[in-house]
């Protein structure tokens, strides 16, 4: 059974626990991906299986493409990426045009979900790295500038790494440990505790928590 | 996105929301829990507010206890709410009741032109 795949993200919504506490949940789109490719050690120097997600009539595929996505015989897809998979008894039975469904999640209270978070363009040191600035008020003339970026005539530079304003967001993103609260294999739907990188519709790796206690 | 909610199957808003107005008075019947034991509580008063918004959606119930005005916004979707009752129906021209905020007496707690509900008014 496969650990991981590929899916979208929906949007958010909230839901009510008996105790009438409400979680506010994001709804992500789960598969179903189908195995396109499986990648050996011995014949690609690692193991791991190319998933394809969103179908796509094949004639819509270029032509390499189309010959490669042919092999697992179940048409294109918009979408192909590679996850890991350990070569031990947790990959038996991953084979070519193997389809993977939202219920890998069924006995897992954590997952891990990576995206492209939302692009922010051109921001200053406050949002971007969280400095915290100067005061509004009482006469400050220093606001939200990124204050002093380092000595004098000794370096005579700046020191790469320093923390400046540029583009923010549209980075890849991981969010870690996030809870599961409720998975609907039939619709391949999963609800998760807490927000997720990216837009609504946003592409989405989502894989069971690799860290932290169960 | 307003797939959402189609996909998901979400449980029904539950049905006393498509019958509450604001302006009317009512009785909701919460749930509360003192350590092990639980018990229904009553709050009776107006609804000043309805927002509606699918799981999100509230309502705003004010009455006056003990010569102080009390408002308790009641999410829809809670399971601790057991049950909704609608004693009457007052006449109203707006959306939101804010302005008996500023009213004292019977004039806060008995609108204009109310009527005892009717089942089969709905």
């Amino acid at each position: 059974m496969l650990t991981a795949m590929i899916g979208r993200k929906l949007g958010m919504t909230q839901v009510f626990q008996e105790n009438g506490k409400c979680i506010p949940v994001t709804v992500i789109e789960a598969g179903p991906c189908t195995v396109t490719q499986v990648k050996m050690k011995a014949h690609d120097g690692y193991d791991a299986v190319q998933l394809g997600y969103g179908p796509v009539s094949i004639q819509r595929m270029k032509r390499p493409l189309r010959g490669h996505l042919s092999k697992a015989k179940k048409g294109g897809f918009r979408f192909l990426r590679e996850v890991k998979i350990l070569n031990d008894a947790s990959s038996e039975g991953v084979e070519l045009g193997l389809e993977v469904c939202a219920d890998i999640f069924l006995d897992s209270k954590k997952i891990d979900v990576v995206g492209v978070s939302k692009g922010k363009g051109f921001q200053g040191v406050m949002k971007r790295h969280g400095f915290a600035g100067g005061v509004a008020t009482h006469g400050s003339m220093f606001h939200r500038a990124p204050g002093s970026i380092g000595s004098g005539t000794d370096p005579a530079r700046v020191w790469k790494g320093q923390r400046l304003p540029g583009r923010t967001g549209g980075e890849r993103m991981t969010q870690l440990n996030l809870e599961v609260i409720k998975v609907v294999p039939e619709k391949n739907i999963l609800l998760v505790k807490g927000a997720v990188p990216g837009p609504l519709g946003g592409l989405l790796m989502i894989r069971k928590a690799i860290k932290g206690g169960a | 996105m307003n797939t959402l909610t189609d996909r998901l199957e979400l449980p029904p808003l539950p049905g006393f929301f498509s019958l509450i107005r604001v302006g009317d008075t009512v009785e909701v019947h919460y749930r509360v829990r003192e350590g092990e034991k639980e018990r229904i509580q009553v709050f009776r008063g107006i609804i000043i507010r309805i927002r509606k918004g699918g799981s999100d959606s509230m309502f705003t119930v004010r009455k006056i206890s003990h010569g102080v005005g009390v408002e308790r916004i009641f999410p829809t979707m809670s399971p601790l709410i057991a049950d909704v009752k609608i004693l009457s129906r007052g006449h109203v021209r707006r959306a939101r009741l804010y302005y008996l905020r500023g009213l004292k007496g019977k004039r806060a707690t008995r609108l204009k032109g109310t009527v005892a509900y009717r089942e089969q008014e709905v």
